[in-house]
């Protein structure tokens, strides 16, 4: 075990990524489960361990605000937020990718309000997929450390120069403590280099105008300008994984596939339920059953055609979505990936497990129930039910 | 209104950005009027008080006095009649000058 491997929460985990990569300027409110990032990143500041101007705000909105003139003038800048932090703050987080400003945001996954509830389901990320910003999702603190770091470089890529939103589950990863390797800092530093500002406001020889009003003239030229770069930051993030590799030994892709290759069956999944069903696979591979995993790491852009291709060969597959998409046929995540096996794949029979809102555990023999009720459709070639309902009462 | 001549989305700046300063003169605020301003030269002392209050830099002046009011950009707003000290300046109806051209094309 090399000696950098140390026990911590995954928030103190992204505080030490954020530490490691010392932006200009930190500006964020503390909300749970995030708060602890922010307590323990104020605590470098206070220490003088970080040269970040952190900046202390009455609300959300003010957060993300300070981030887009921040980064306008012309600074790396910083933020992390959760839930109804992320939701109050949600204008500005489209002005943030339209004005094309490479802010990083580990977001702590948490239900969004109403009723009231603290805990994990992806509710609050899901509702901003249509913002412009990138979505990496991790399953443990070592993901969530290291997406954090990745996300700089692939957010500041001249190519991409877009903001990147990094997941992590509420409590289940924010605050369970986990073994996760950290990179010494003078690795990090050199891997994320020295930041290149982009047309900054503060430079005096070349004034400039950011945010002007955008009427029926220009404003659709400028959407379908964002729609090209989200779409081109795939190799960028393909490219700064390889890089991260050379430097961690860690690989990453598009998303992670786990005994997919010759499986029968699967089950797609994003973040810390992903590390369960790894389990279950483990178990039910040992009785001879072939079932594997695929859990998407990036969200946006949706790698829909790799996607579509790696299930392409099972017979079924249930994809689990942990928030719901009211009136909708089925979650974010099934609507995605059904839609790109339409274009891209033979479609294996598919089902959408809608499970874990506000925090609702998923424990193995769920999913092992999952991939049982797979077998059966395999069988059988009949879905009895398209949109499930996992763990709730009748 | 959009016509051909203007740029495609590759080959403007990306970020809603100008990247250039000084730019507001290009953007035609006339079109925005209903109510234009008409100067009766007779009555005019050339004080210069419109000048002074006209927020879109619309009243033109040359060797101190009033030259003419820049029609591609008042937006009509009024603040130049209700200062004339001597009633100089009145509000007509845009519909009144529907057969005329201006020099650039604001409001026709
Ligand atoms: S109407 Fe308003 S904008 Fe036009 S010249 Fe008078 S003060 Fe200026
Ligand atoms: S305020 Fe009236 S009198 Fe004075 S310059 Fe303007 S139009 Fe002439």
């Amino acid at each position: 075990m090399s000696k950098n491997t140390v026990a911590i929460t995954g928030n103190d985990a992204a505080a030490y990524a954020i530490k490691q990569i010392n932006p200009d300027v930190m500006a964020a409110y503390p909300i749970t489960p995030q708060t602890a990032l922010v307590q323990k990143f104020s605590e470098y500041v206070a220490d003088g361990l970080v040269k970040t101007e952190f900046v202390t705000v009455e609300s959300e909105h003010s957060a993300m605000s300070a981030c887009v003139g921040a980064a306008a003038a012309g600074g790396r800048v910083m933020t992390a937020t959760a839930a109804n932090g992320l939701a109050l703050m949600f204008e500005i987080v489209y002005i943030a990718a339209s004005s094309k400003l490479p802010i990083v945001m580990p977001v702590v996954n948490r239900a969004l309000s109403g009723p009231i509830n603290i805990h994990c389901d992806h509710s609050d990320s899901m509702a901003a997929r249509d913002s412009g910003w990138l979505q990496l999702y991790s399953e443990n603190a070592q993901e969530a450390y290291d997406n954090t770091i990745q996300a700089i470089r692939i957010a500041e890529n001249m190519k991409v120069r877009l903001p990147v939103m990094v997941m992590y589950d509420g409590f289940i990863t924010s605050h369970g403590i986990e073994m996760v390797d950290f990179l010494d800092d003078e690795v990090v530093h050199n891997f994320v280099g020295d930041y290149q500002p982009n047309n900054p406001l503060l430079d005096p020889e070349k004034p400039l105008t950011y945010g002007p009003l955008d009427l029926y003239d220009y404003y659709f030229e400028h959407k379908r300008q964002q729609a090209e770069d989200i779409k081109n930051s795939k190799p960028i993030i393909l490219d700064v994984a390889k890089e991260f590799e050379k430097i961690s030994g860690r690989p990453y892709g598009l998303f992670e596939s786990y005994q997919l290759e010759d499986a029968e069956t699967a089950i797609v999944v994003l973040s810390s339920t992903a590390g369960t069903t790894k389990e279950v696979v483990d178990e039910m591979r040992a009785k001879g059953k072939k079932v594997g995993l695929l859990k998407p790491r990036v969200f946006r852009p949706f790698p829909y055609q790799e996607i579509a291709k790696a299930l392409s060969h099972l017979k079924a597959v249930a994809i689990l979505d942990r928030s719901d998409s009211f009136g909708a046929f089925g979650g974010p995540l099934f609507t995605e990936i059904r839609s790109a096996m339409m274009e891209f794949g033979k479609i294996p029979e598919n089902i959408d497990i809608i499970y874990g809102l506000g925090g609702r555990d998923i424990n193995e023999q769920d999913i092992e129930g999952v991939y049982n009720q797979l077998d059966a459709i395999a069988k059988s070639g009949k879905v009895k039910e398209r949109i499930q309902y996992l763990g709730v009462r009748e | 209104m959009t016509t051909n001549k203007q740029k495609g989305w590759k080959e403007i700046p990306k970020g809603g950005l100008i990247l250039e300063a000084g730019n507001s003169e290009k953007y035609e605020t006339g079109s925005w009027r209903s109510l234009r301003p008409v100067r009766d030269e007779n009555k005019c002392t050339n004080c210069l008080i419109c000048w002074v209050y006209c927020p879109d830099s619309s009243i033109i002046v040359k060797d101190g006095k009033i030259k003419k009011i820049d029609y591609d950009h008042c937006k009509g707003c009024g603040i130049c009649a209700a200062e004339c000290p001597v009633n100089a300046i009145t509000m007509v109806d845009e519909s009144e000058f529907r057969n005329e051209k201006t020099e650039k094309g604001g409001k026709k």
